[in-house]
């Protein structure tokens, strides 16, 4: 890479002797009761930064974020709905900020109390027998339900191999099947973008522990037949794990449990508001029927008589997969949305979702065909296809959006669509926003076969331009080198 | 409805144009049979002020530390938090945007990634940091994937004295593939017994894992054995607390090829223990075994400096069962603020911050040790927390001492059995004041009073 000089960080702003934060009124010494063989020695290298700098540092680079409350943030699969600012007030109050994971159950009870409310919530959502809400995101909760899968078959003396997905599965669930030690068989969707029963059949066999199934699909199709896919699968002796991450299009509208499904995931960070954090903290609670309940993973909170406490004693439990109880402020923010809407706010919610992803669908359309099917659900998947013949790809409608103060939708995924647009609008935007995000999108189809340059060439409305991906792939620089 | 825009002509214009007379039209996709007729067993919507009286009534039914005097640690610390980091990652600029998949109107997110990675890198002196993990446990469980991947080995070693919380994890994550774990008892001393390590150590050892300071906030010496590890062709495995790494010595330096550790106490809320945010760094030579998300500087076409996601075909999204994990969400706003933090405090207050740790944590430990019936369990080298030898049971003491107000610590019976019954695990940070150590002791002399019967 060219010369760099990293001015522009917060290192490039350090000057030595300058102070940011005092933690102490009085000077400190060096510590005397601690051996020099233990200590470090030098400086650490951390910048010396005045505070009010480090603010205009941070808030500078804030402004170079798209955002939820900047406008439309169409990514699909990612479900970026309004995240609403009482959640963060709940979460921010000090009887749940300041607790420490190892203070008694006695003193914790109004947390405990919630966490038992919101798996109850996700309970009643899912249709199924029990939640523990501890894994820390989506890929957590796939991991604890094949761990659970794994668990279930040792308790009955099985042992299969195979994890299968169709082609449309988020990368996630493949790569979950690896870390846990299944074999990943991934199947093709059929003509409709469905999965297709014959070839179901066809891959499935009895070393198959599990198919992992994201309904809606990724295309954001609801599978018709799904009561027959998690019979064939329940025939051959396998277990049914839904991924919940388009949750947003059926909470309220059906139940995974009554689909038949052993077990799934919820990402709260989608489904139930809670916000994405530039990347997290999300939280990926696993409902599971009454068979996989014994293997859930402890402490498990259970109450009697209106008290509250942490159980450890599962001799079947898989264990634990977070230090503690999981993400519990991300509790907090699920469960004030959940209690704010209720239940006729949840079903709302979920067919506004499904209005504003039709609508915004046939609004593009004309430009961006839609290849799987008339209705969708949550989200739909359009092919920029028909732009190709200009020279025009799917990664340059992308960008050119950002131009408009739009983020891009999710692009080249799922797989089986060629140059996919993922869109989900969610429930959370207006008719105004949909129709300038419709507009932009037609005018940018417009642009391709008019002006196709424009499109190669952008962005230009954002803080950088196009990125050198490739270079940093070769030589990649991770840190500012030390001086 | 709340957080909706819908006008009820909004609702009918959109419906004309998709040619349909009700929203329940769209839902027949979904085969009657499935669909729910009526609501769902859950309570109607409510008000945001009824909401708010709800929760903060359940807010206040719990006694958060923070409130009491509180010597609680073991993994998670209450330091102080400074205004401007609150303030700086509240905004929704941070707070509401995704994983910065599109660079050019993410720069910010990958900008503050990039500063976390060198913070990390720099507090651990290894050149290689990614964006987070969850927490410190599953960092220190996919470090255990990682080397066992790297080396083609199979036995991970791990020290007795390991968080037990995190050593749950650990066996959670190994429990899928063909990987053995292996205690190394702790000697009197309370570090790693390195004649047991000899012992175990062979060809099938992947990684040997130290934890340090360990879970009795014990130091190890890990330069002490890192040569022979690495001479059996084993990876060492550093589980640490950054903010100890103020004054210790890095796990670069001490010839670790992987370290990891939690972030939380580095400016973030204790939360009931979640969300937490784990951080990993590693030898240059590992990069590309490594998990999770890491960012680039680059520059655009303009030749401007910027940011990018990088070694994506490491990930999931491209590479599927081949990844190097399944990490998808990790804890990016967790991670910003552990960057303003460090950022704030600088090489100044942060060395501030871990001598004033040090010099409490010491104090308190001299006042105990005063007595009577009291004394440290392990005569080795501490930073922030150590283990006191009660006259009593721990769980007594810590009851008498909560009847003042008080959390007064651990009782390590909790983890480590009936033999551990009398052992509790204190910790001081720069929250405590010599008032509070004086509270903490008259409580224990108290506490060595009851009769247990
Ligand atoms: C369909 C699907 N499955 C799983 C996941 C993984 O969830 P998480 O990012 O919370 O780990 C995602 C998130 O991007 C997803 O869209």
């Amino acid at each position: 890479m060219s010369a760099k000089d990293f001015s522009q960080t917060i290192y490039g702003k350090s000057r030595r002797g300058r102070h940011g934060y005092h933690i102490s009124s009085r000077p400190t010494e060096a510590p005397r009761d601690i051996p020099r063989e233990y200590l470090r020695e030098g400086r650490i290298g951390l910048p010396e930064v005045a505070e009010l700098q480090v603010l205009r540092h941070y808030v500078d680079l804030s402004t170079k974020n798209h955002h939820v409350e900047k406008d439309l943030f169409p990514l699909g699969s990612c479900t970026m709905k309004y995240n609403p600012k009482v959640n963060e007030e709940v979460a921010a109050m000090p009887g749940f900020a300041g607790l420490h994971p190892e203070q008694s159950d006695d003193d914790a009870q109004g947390a405990l109390a919630v966490m038992h409310a919101l798996e109850q919530a996700l309970v009643a959502v899912s249709g199924m027998d029990a939640v523990s809400a501890q894994p820390a995101a989506g890929a957590q909760g796939e991991m604890l339900g094949l761990l659970l899968a794994r668990a279930y078959f040792a308790d009955r003396k099985e042992s299969r191999h195979k994890v299968l997905v169709p082609d449309t599965a988020h990368g996630t669930n493949p790569a979950t099947a690896s870390i846990v030690g299944f074999e990943t068989k991934t199947f093709a969707s059929g003509k409709d973008g469905r999965v297709d029963l014959d070839t179901l059949r066809a891959a499935l066999d009895d070393d198959v522990a599990v198919l992992m199934l994201t309904v809606p699909n990724t295309l954001g199709l609801f599978e018709p037949h799904i009561g027959e896919i998690v019979d064939l699968v329940h025939q051959r002796g396998g277990l049914c794990y839904m991924d919940g991450a388009n949750m947003n299009a059926l909470m309220g509208q059906a139940r995974p449990g009554d689909f038949g499904f052993d077990m799934m995931h919820f990402n709260l960070h989608k489904t139930f508001s809670t916000p994405h954090g530039g990347g997290g903290p999300g939280s990926g609670p696993v409902a599971v029927r009454a068979h996989l309940e014994p293997f859930l993973p402890t402490p498990r909170v259970v109450e009697k008589d209106g008290k509250y406490r942490l159980d450890y004693q599962r001799p079947k439990s898989v264990g634990a997969l977070h230090s503690f109880f999981g993400n519990f402020g991300i509790y907090l923010r699920a469960y004030t949305y959940i209690t704010r809407l209720g239940a006729d706010g949840i079903r709302r919610a979920s067919s506004t979702a499904i209005l504003n992803a039709n609508y915004l669908a046939k609004r593009v359309a004309p430009a961006y065909p839609v290849p799987y099917g008339e209705r969708c659900m949550h989200e739909f998947v359009a092919t920029g296809e028909p732009l190709k013949k200009h020279g025009v790809k799917t990664l340059d409608v992308a960008k050119r959006l950002l131009d408009f103060g739009f983020y891009a939708p999710t692009i080249y995924f799922p797989l089986v669509v060629p140059e996919a647009l993922m869109v989900e609008p969610t429930e959370t935007e207006g008719r105004e926003t949909l129709d300038r995000f419709a507009d932009a999108m037609l005018q940018i189809a417009r642009e391709a076969a008019e002006t196709p340059d424009v499109l190669l060439s952008a962005p230009t409305k954002t803080p950088v331009r196009r990125v050198d991906e490739a270079s940093a792939n070769r030589t990649p620089v991770i840190t500012v080198p030390m001086d | 409805m709340p957080y909706t825009f819908h006008t009820d002509d909004d609702r009918r214009a959109m419906l004309d144009l998709l040619g349909l007379k009700s929203e329940d039209e769209l839902v027949q996709v979904i085969p009657e049979k499935y669909r729910l007729r009526g609501l769902l067993p859950i309570e109607r919507g409510r008000t945001e002020p009824e909401v708010l009286r709800m929760l903060s009534r359940l807010a206040n039914r719990n006694a958060p530390s923070t409130q009491l005097t509180s010597f609680l640690g073991g993994g998670i610390y209450e330091h102080t938090v400074p205004s401007a980091v609150k303030n700086i990652t509240s905004r929704p600029e941070f707070s509401t945007a995704y994983t910065p998949y599109q660079p050019e109107a993410s720069q910010g997110t990958l900008q503050v990634i990039f500063e976390f990675q060198t913070h990390i890198s720099r507090l651990t002196r290894l050149p290689v940091a990614n964006a987070s993990m969850y927490d410190g446990a599953s960092a220190l469980a996919e470090a255990c994937l990682m080397a066992a991947k790297i080396t083609k080995r199979e036995v991970v070693l791990v020290p007795y004295a390991l968080n037990p919380r995190y050593l749950r994890v650990v066996r959670s994550y190994v429990s899928g593939q063909k990987i053995e774990l292996k205690t190394i008892p702790t000697t009197d001393s309370g570090d790693i017994d390195a004649t047991a390590l000899h012992r175990e150590l062979n060809d099938r050892t992947a990684a040997v894992v130290v934890q340090t300071p360990n879970y009795f906030g014990v130091l190890e010496r890990p330069w002490e054995f890192e040569k022979e590890v690495h001479a059996a062709g084993a990876l060492v495995v550093a589980s640490t607390d950054p903010v100890s790494l103020s004054l210790l010595r890095p796990p670069g330096e001490y010839g670790a090829d992987i370290a990891v550790g939690e972030c939380q106490p580095l400016g973030n809320e204790m939360s009931y223990g979640g969300p937490l945010v784990g951080f990993m760094a590693c030898k240059q030579e590992f990069i590309r075994q490594m998990p999770g998300r890491l960012v680039s500087a680059t520059k655009d076409v303009d030749g401007r400096d910027a940011f990018v996601l990088t070694l994506q075909t490491r990930e999931q999204h491209i590479r599927r069962e081949k990844a190097t994990s399944n990490i998808c969400t990790n804890q990016g706003l967790l991670a910003t603020r552990a960057t303003v933090y460090m950022s704030l405090l600088g090489e100044h207050g942060f060395t501030e911050l871990g001598r004033i740790c040090a010099e409490r944590a010491h104090k308190l430990a001299g006042m105990i040790a005063a007595l009577d019936g009291y004394s440290l369990r392990y005569r080795a080298p501490f930073f922030r927390e150590f283990v006191v030898a009660c006259p009593t049971d721990a769980d007594s003491v810590v009851e008498t001492a909560r009847k003042h107000g008080m959390l007064a610590g651990i009782p390590l019976a909790r983890y480590f059995g009936a033999s551990a019954r009398n052992l509790l695990l204190v910790t001081a940070t720069d929250r405590h004041s010599d008032d509070d150590f004086k509270a903490l002791c008259d409580a224990l002399k108290r506490a060595s009073l009851v009769k247990v019967g």
